[in-house]
């Protein structure tokens, strides 16, 4: 952003590709509009006539306003942050707005309609705000233009036109019609955050009411006129593919219309990175109700086959790279072995000064191993969509993180123009990472094509939670040297993981270490992954800031005070390039939270453990407060400060922080996904321990740093850094160190 | 195939359903009614709740042979209007993340209430362990839950 908030038309254009083709001056009566009028206890009485400024806003008759959301609503929230930012600008009364989910359009909303990375909100920053304020300029010049009066003499306060000199004054409503003609202005100049009346102030969740009655928002309530529903049966193993068997038998049990095997991804040649599919060719099952076809679907056993090694030319942002997928049948056992084994192939990724030199002449060299499982994300909405393709075209409803890139998966396996794609987005049951991997969108309309129908595929919760897209089971093993007088001289990270590893070594230690050392390995399975909730961050950030607080252990040092020693070296004499974070706002968390927390105060029975971390470029510290009881850990409190730049709506915000936090807790303490040749032994929550209520900190206490900075992720940096200092607290507490996740569940299933 | 009459939400509905189809889905693919979500199917994450009678009850697994003349309530029906205590708290302490497991959680803490007014921390949290939340928002149910009990 400018250094006077005002931003040129061209630019903004440029960024948000809002005006293309004369449509922001289109004056449109949007009769499909039915829009939520149910917020609250009142009803807003709905206008005769909408007037459309943009695809971000539209203004009706009587001054009520319609704010697009443009992006996938995943419990983020953003479906009322996203359109708080249109409101500040265009300068309403939040009271009169009504907020609706844009379908995907690409070429409207840019940079694009993603749930990913926490980047919702800072990505649209700029694009959401000047779409309300081009509007209300637009507003203002059409009074102007009436009331024959300096456009500068106008004045908007919340939906309001005012020109103080002649007292007149009108509503936006009045000025709607006429405004929406009206060019588009060349500049517009945005409100400093002094002047920000939504913008950090907590508004209340636009649906919130619609959630607590039980109203259809979600992929799985949606339904149409002569919907069939589908489902799906792949192989009970990784390694094994379906064979084409005789099904005959489900095909005339009651209910069902049609049973047939399909190939999801024949085309190995050319896949994105969203089309991760463990299991490409499944038998679909078409019938009339859910448990109908779920019936059909038990009774059917299948034929399998064990699959040869697969290479798949995979499309990841515009890099071709081979993925392979070995032949064989894993077992965690195995798994277990071969990441405590040094690994062969080992790759430096950076290194400062001379670590291993330093290693030698080092008086203490302190070494520990720290590991995690695969974890299933376990959305509560199992995964589903809508499809409905016929006559060349493809309607495509449901719950999808990736709407654009699936869409054009869609469009290649059916070989249907991208413009006869069509996908509308529902409320997610929970992301997490899980729907950015679209295989069901496709299998879906692979199934409609065939059935001539519109269809609604459901999976199981055992479908969803054996069809892979894991996070990665991760190891790293941490060294740190130190000289005589136990000073740090020397740092070693070397990060492993089955199929990937979560090493981010431009982070924090680097840049703060003299001789440092970050090095990685990998190794290959048929296990499918993918990004999951603060992907790699949540597993990393645990392990080294539990190390860290060894490290202040053994240098005989309080564990806030040495990483602040840390960072005044990484901030006065960093070592090396590209360090990848801000040394004053990462110091600037662990000391609020040492305000917050009282940290230094005791209190009997009370272990406490602090961590700080950063990701998607905000930045959290935690300190965690443990008691005993029957043995067994409580987690009696957690203070939690946050920088992630501008807080949109803090209610929101902490909701989420708090959420992220009870989150990564329940998930280090209690979760894991194990196999035996290469079958999953967990499908369902009776094997598969989510954190439940009872366990969930009894009281979260979150802090914002504030400022002035433009926004950062929020949906995803307040988890990571929770473990390290929950694993910190647990050894307060009872005295040994926790290494390997999940930390409370006996015979811990991956590494001991 | 069998005709089964059923009270939902003080209304009569008839229903032809084989006699295993559990109630959760007669809801959602027979009645429409899609409030009541679908979780694990194993009475396991407490998506499906519903009361019968009093009771809070997982409908996933709940054969609609077994209803009987048993009556049944669903998140639809907990109040005409959309405010019932609990279901006011929820909105007003913006409890909801994604939002997909609380109807349940409504359902469960409403028959919670109905049976305890006033319950202590422990009973909120022993009552509501059946109920998954991947989101997260433990700490906001709870709290929602007292803030039902004190406007009862």
């Amino acid at each position: 952003m400018s250094a006077n908030n005002t931003i040129n038309r061209r630019r903004f254009i440029q960024v948000s590709a809002l005006a293309g083709g004369g449509m922001l001056l289109s004056f449109n009566l949007l009769s499909g509009c039915k829009p939520a009028a149910t917020r609250g206890a009142a009803a807003l009485e709905l206008p005769k006539e909408w007037f459309e400024f943009n695809g971000y806003l539209k203004i009706g008759d009587n001054g009520l306003i319609t704010l697009m959301s443009p992006n996938p609503e995943i419990g983020q929230n953003v479906k009322t942050s996203m359109p708080m930012m249109v409101a500040e600008e265009l300068d309403v009364n939040w009271k009169d707005v009504i907020v609706e989910q844009a379908s995907l359009n690409t070429d409207l909303y840019k940079p694009m309609q993603i749930a990913g990375g926490s980047t919702s909100v800072s990505a649209s920053w700029n694009a959401m705000r000047i779409a309300g304020a081009t509007a209300r300029d637009m507003l203002k010049q059409a009074a102007a233009n009436e009331w024959k009066v300096p456009v500068s003499e106008i004045e908007t306060i919340e939906g309001k036109l005012i020109h103080k000199a002649s007292g007149k004054s009108a509503g936006y409503g009045a000025f709607a019609s006429a405004a929406s003609k009206l060019a588009v202005p060349e500049k517009v100049t945005l409100k400093k955050p002094k002047d920000f009346k939504i913008i950090g102030t907590s508004r209340k969740n636009v649906d919130g009411q619609k959630i607590a009655t039980g109203k259809p928002l979600f992929g799985l309530d949606y339904k149409e006129e002569g919907m069939l529903i589908a489902m799906i049966v792949h192989p009970p193993a990784f390694g094994l593919q379906l064979k084409e068997s005789d099904i005959s038998a489900i095909k005339s049990m009651p209910g069902i219309t049609d049973a047939f095997f399909i190939d999801v991804y024949p085309d190995r040649k050319k896949k994105q990175w969203c089309d991760v599919a463990a299991f490409s060719k499944i038998l679909a099952i078409v019938g009339k109700t859910t448990w109908q076809v779920m019936q059909a679907k038990k009774s059917f056993k299948s034929e399998t086959e064990p699959i040869k090694t697969i290479t798949d030319k995979v499309d990841v942002f515009g890099t071709m790279m081979d993925v392979i997928t070995p032949a064989g049948f894993e077992n965690t056992t195995t798994h277990k072995e071969q990441m405590a084994a040094t690994p062969k192939q080992v790759k430096t990724v950076r290194k400062d000064g001379d670590p291993e030199g330093a290693f030698k002449k080092a008086s203490v060299v302190i070494e520990r191993h720290y590991s995690c499982p695969f974890l299933a994300h376990n959305t509560m909405e199992p995964m589903n969509f809508f499809a409905n393709v016929k006559d060349g075209k493809a309607m495509l409803v449901g719950p999808v993180q990736t709407p654009s890139f699936m869409e054009q998966s869609v469009s290649d396996r059916l070989g249907i123009p991208i413009d006869k794609v069509d996908v509308k987005m529902t409320r997610m049951g929970g992301g997490f990472g899980r729907r950015l991997y679209g295989h069901f969108l496709v299998e879906a309309a692979i199934i409609s094509d065939r059935v001539k129908a519109p269809v609604k595929l459901i999976y199981t919760r055992e479908d969803d939670m054996t069809t892979g897209v894991y996070r990665p089971a991760y190891f790293a093993t941490y060294r740190a040297a130190l000289d005589e007088n136990k000073n740090l001289i020397a740092f070693h990270v070397r990060a492993g993981g089955i199929p990937e590893n979560a090493l981010m070594a431009n982070r924090y230690p680097a840049g703060a270490v003299e001789n440092y050392l970050a090095e990685e390995w990998a190794i290959p399975t048929n296990i499918s992954v993918g990004a999951f909730r603060a992907p790699a961050s949540n597993f990393i950030a645990g392990a080294e800031q539990s190390f860290l607080d060894e490290l202040a252990e053994a240098m005989g040092k309080d564990p806030i005070e040495m990483r602040l020693e840390l960072f005044e070296k990484a901030k006065s004499k960093p070592v090396g390039k590209d360090n990848d974070y801000n040394a004053d706002r990462y110091a600037g968390v662990l000391k609020l939270v040492k305000e917050k927390s009282e940290w230094g105060k005791t209190e009997p029975g009370i272990a406490r453990g602090v961590a700080a971390y950063f990701c998607h470029d905000s930045y959290v510290a935690h300190v965690v407060d443990i008691s005993m009881k029957d043995n067994k850990p409580v987690i009696e409190k957690i203070t939690t400060a946050v920088d992630c730049g501008i807080v949109i709506n803090p209610d929101a915000a902490t909701n989420l922080s708090e959420g992220a936090v009870t989150d990564a807790i329940g998930h280090a303490m209690y979760s894991g996904m194990t196999f035996t040749n290469g079958v999953p032994d967990q499908s369902n929550f009776d094997k598969y321990r989510m954190i439940r209520n009872s366990e969930a900190p009894k009281k979260i206490e979150t802090h914002f740093v504030k400022s002035e900075t433009d926004p950062t992720g929020m949906g995803e940096p307040s988890g990571p850094p929770v473990i390290g200092a929950l694993a910190n607290a647990l050894y307060k507490a009872m005295g040994k160190r926790f290494y390997a996740q999940p930390f409370m569940v006996e015979n811990q299933p991956v590494f001991s | 195939m069998a005709t089964y009459e059923l009270t939902i939400n003080g209304k009569q509905y008839k229903v032809d359903a084989d006699p295993s189809t559990p109630v959760l889905w007669i809801l959602r693919d027979h009645l429409d009614m899609v409030g009541t979500k679908f979780g694990c199917g194993l009475a396991q994450c407490g998506a499906c709740t519903i009361h019968l009678g009093d009771m809070a009850t997982r409908s996933c697994v709940l054969p609609v042979s077994s209803i009987g003349n048993q009556e049944i309530t669903t998140i639809e029906g907990l109040s005409d209007t959309g405010d019932h205590p609990v279901q006011k708290a929820w909105v007003d302490l913006d409890v909801a993340q994604c939002g997909y497991c609380q109807a349940g959680q409504i359902m469960t803490a409403a028959a919670l209430l109905k049976r305890n007014k006033n319950p202590s921390d422990e009973e909120i949290a022993s009552a509501m362990d059946g109920n998954i939340c991947r989101c997260g928002t433990y700490l906001r149910i709870k709290a929602a839950v007292k803030t039902a009990a004190a406007s009862l």
